[in-house]
């Protein structure tokens, strides 16, 4: 269709503001050729804003955006090389599955022998072939997003945009579509933004994560680094599960004390002596013993593999990733050790990681 | 008793005194307009019709001026549907898609515009229309009623766009349509039925319409107001089956575009 085949994505400065609040403030990410970018946060943090931006269905107010080497800033959407998947699918109710997956084609005057091959082929990809003649009424949730999904394909942007594209299937069926949108990217290796609040999608699909809150993005990185090493407080809680634990106080020679507890320390971050801090530790890096920092058991939940265990330190909720026969019972006087070096010290005030 | 059933029993027990209110009448204009002249006038009236003929019927639409006038009452009604729709479904899809400033005003005065009752306009519209010579003429009477059917037909089909997700047009548009593309090939077509309730609403409003059709016209009647123009002189079988004649379209069309009317005031 006359766009280049990979493109890359930059965002630059891109600012959106709504009548009574900015959406996204001043925001730049440059996501390469074929990359999976996630756009992870909770909602109202922007993260659909910005893929709208870049699909061109919102206008920046300040602010670039360029896809491949084209600044596409001012370009409607069928002119930016774009092909998007919706939160609601957007599969058109009066169309059957074939004239769905065929509309952009048919949009874009391809002739009609490649269009009933490519729609033939999307459909193959998705396991659509068998309902071709079908009106979206007649086809399940997890179908209907596969036709949205053929839909996007078919067109051969350069760039695939998906909104939460399996926040409205069963728990289920996500787990497999999720699964099958991962394979489709390794297959088809088009530059793709992806916008969820799922932490879970958002470290099993992207190649990076951009984390997103109140208009901002808070850090970007591989799933990994982003899970070893949160930027800030906030991060740190919107990824995993559970959240990563904090602990707030303050550092005194050499000891870490807060509402309730103290306990020592050996790797403190430079000049923080006296400072507000957080600790923040993570269930799996904590072990239930006879050393380390006093705790009291108050729940203990068996999950199958392992049992989460919840330990006040002080008057602080701590979840511990225990072994499934751990001897923890409510009440219990444990101690619980973890490695300082996988802690993040954190500003207390702002939030920002040390 | 608890609230709640009283509540149904107030609700259901106006429903059907209303309901009574309207249909009595209607029903006996009906069993009237099939009863033969001769048995008009039988006293106790039988509330079940023993006899039917179609006798007052054929006389009423034989008599002189009904079937031009019916042919006059049509083609206003289309003439308003055209310049009504061409003018409503833009603005309803405007209060539909788009936030803009004053917006709840419009809807506010677009709705204010029914307070006005017609026989207040009627005189300065005369003059107007006199002025600009469009008298006696079915457009003239088309204007007036497209005027008087607007709020209703924005207010429609800014119901039944509202129930068109814009996510449809959105997709569409990164598909490779334009936005009037997009409209076009999406909205418009999954709208169709609600913009079709919208005309069938317009042609009630306008094939019921008497006073501006009395007013506008002189030769050129309208099937109410060739009615109203004989009504002191004709006898009283004429006056049952017009009445009868003119209520039908009125009754059908409601029943078929129901679910429309739920639909707008549900979602208001």
């Amino acid at each position: 269709m006359g766009f280049a085949l990979v493109a890359g994505i930059g965002i630059e400065r891109a600012t959106k503001v709504f009548a009574r609040t900015t959406a996204i403030k001043g925001i730049s990410l440059d996501i390469k050729d074929g990359e999976f970018m996630v756009l992870l946060g909770p909602s109202g943090c922007g993260k659909t804003t910005l893929l709208r931006c870049v699909a061109g269905l919102e206008h920046l107010d300040d602010g670039r955006i360029t896809i491949g080497d084209r600044d596409v800033t001012d370009l409607a959407p069928r002119h930016r090389g774009i092909a998007m998947v919706f939160q609601s699918y957007a599969v058109f109710p009066h169309m059957t599955v074939e004239d769905n997956i065929g509309f952009g084609l048919r949009m874009h005057r391809r002739p009609k022998a490649e269009i009933t091959r490519r729609v033939a082929e999307g459909a193959e990809l998705l396991g659509l072939t068998s309902l071709l003649a079908r009106y979206p009424a007649q086809l399940s949730g997890g179908q209907r997003q596969r036709v949205a999904v053929a839909r996007a394909l078919v067109m051969d942007a350069p760039v695939l945009l998906m909104d939460e594209p399996l926040s409205n299937l069963d728990a289920l069926l996500r787990l497999q579509a999720r699964a099958d949108l991962k394979r489709l990217h390794k297959e088809v290796k088009r530059t793709t933004i992806y916008v969820t609040h799922d932490q879970v999608e958002a470290m099993s699909m992207g190649d990076r994560i951009a984390v997103m809150r109140e208009g901002s993005i808070e850090q970007v990185g591989a799933p990994m680094e982003i899970y070893d090493r949160p930027a800030s407080q906030f991060v740190g809680g919107f990824i995993g599960s559970p959240p990563m634990n904090f602990l707030r106080g303050s550092v005194r020679a050499g000891s870490f004390e807060g509402d309730g507890f103290a306990f020592p320390i050996s790797r403190v971050p430079p000049k923080v002596d006296g400072r507000g801090l957080l600790l923040g530790v993570r269930a799996e890096h904590l072990r239930i013993g006879d050393q380390g920092v006093p705790a009291r058991i108050s729940v203990v939940e068996p999950l199958g593999d392992h049992a989460l265990v919840t330990a006040l330190v002080g008057k602080t909720p701590i979840k511990v990733q225990a072994p499934i026969d751990v001897r923890a019972k409510p009440d219990d006087d444990v101690r619980l050790a973890f490695d300082e070096s996988k802690a993040r010290w954190m500003d207390a005030e702002t939030g920002a990681a040390l | 008793m608890n609230a709640r059933v009283l509540d149904r029993t107030l609700v259901y027990g106006g429903a059907i005194l209303l309901a009574v209110w309207v249909l009595i009448p209607l029903y006996l204009v009906a069993i009237s307009a099939f009863t033969p002249q001769a048995r008009l006038f039988d006293y106790p009236k039988p509330l079940v019709p023993t006899t039917f003929s179609t006798e007052t019927m054929q006389f009423f639409l034989e008599a002189r001026g009904v079937i031009p006038s019916v042919i006059n009452s049509i083609l206003v009604a289309l003439f308003t549907i055209a310049f009504g729709l061409a003018l409503g479904t833009p603005a309803g899809y405007a209060l539909a898609r788009f936030r803009f400033r004053g917006r709840q005003a419009f809807q506010v005065i677009v709705l204010a515009t029914k307070m006005f009752p017609i026989a207040i306009l009627s005189i300065p519209l005369a003059v107007t229309f006199l002025q600009l010579g469009l008298y006696d003429n079915l457009i003239a009477v088309a204007l007036v009623h497209t005027a008087m059917a607007l709020p209703f037909i924005i207010l429609v089909t800014g119901g039944v766009f509202v129930a068109v997700s814009h996510e449809l047009e959105e997709a569409a548009q990164t598909l490779g349509c334009s936005r009037w593309g997009a409209f076009l090939r999406v909205a418009l077509p999954l709208a169709l039925p609600g913009l079709a309730a919208a005309a069938i609403f317009t042609f009630v409003i306008s094939w019921n319409e008497v006073f501006a059709a009395t007013i506008l016209t002189l030769r050129t009647r309208t099937l109410p107001a060739q009615v109203l123009a004989g009504l002191g002189t004709s006898p009283l079988g004429f006056k049952f089956a017009g009445g009868l004649f003119m209520a039908m379209p009125a009754v059908a069309f409601i029943f078929l575009i129901r679910r429309y009317l739920m639909n707008l005031w549900g979602s208001r």
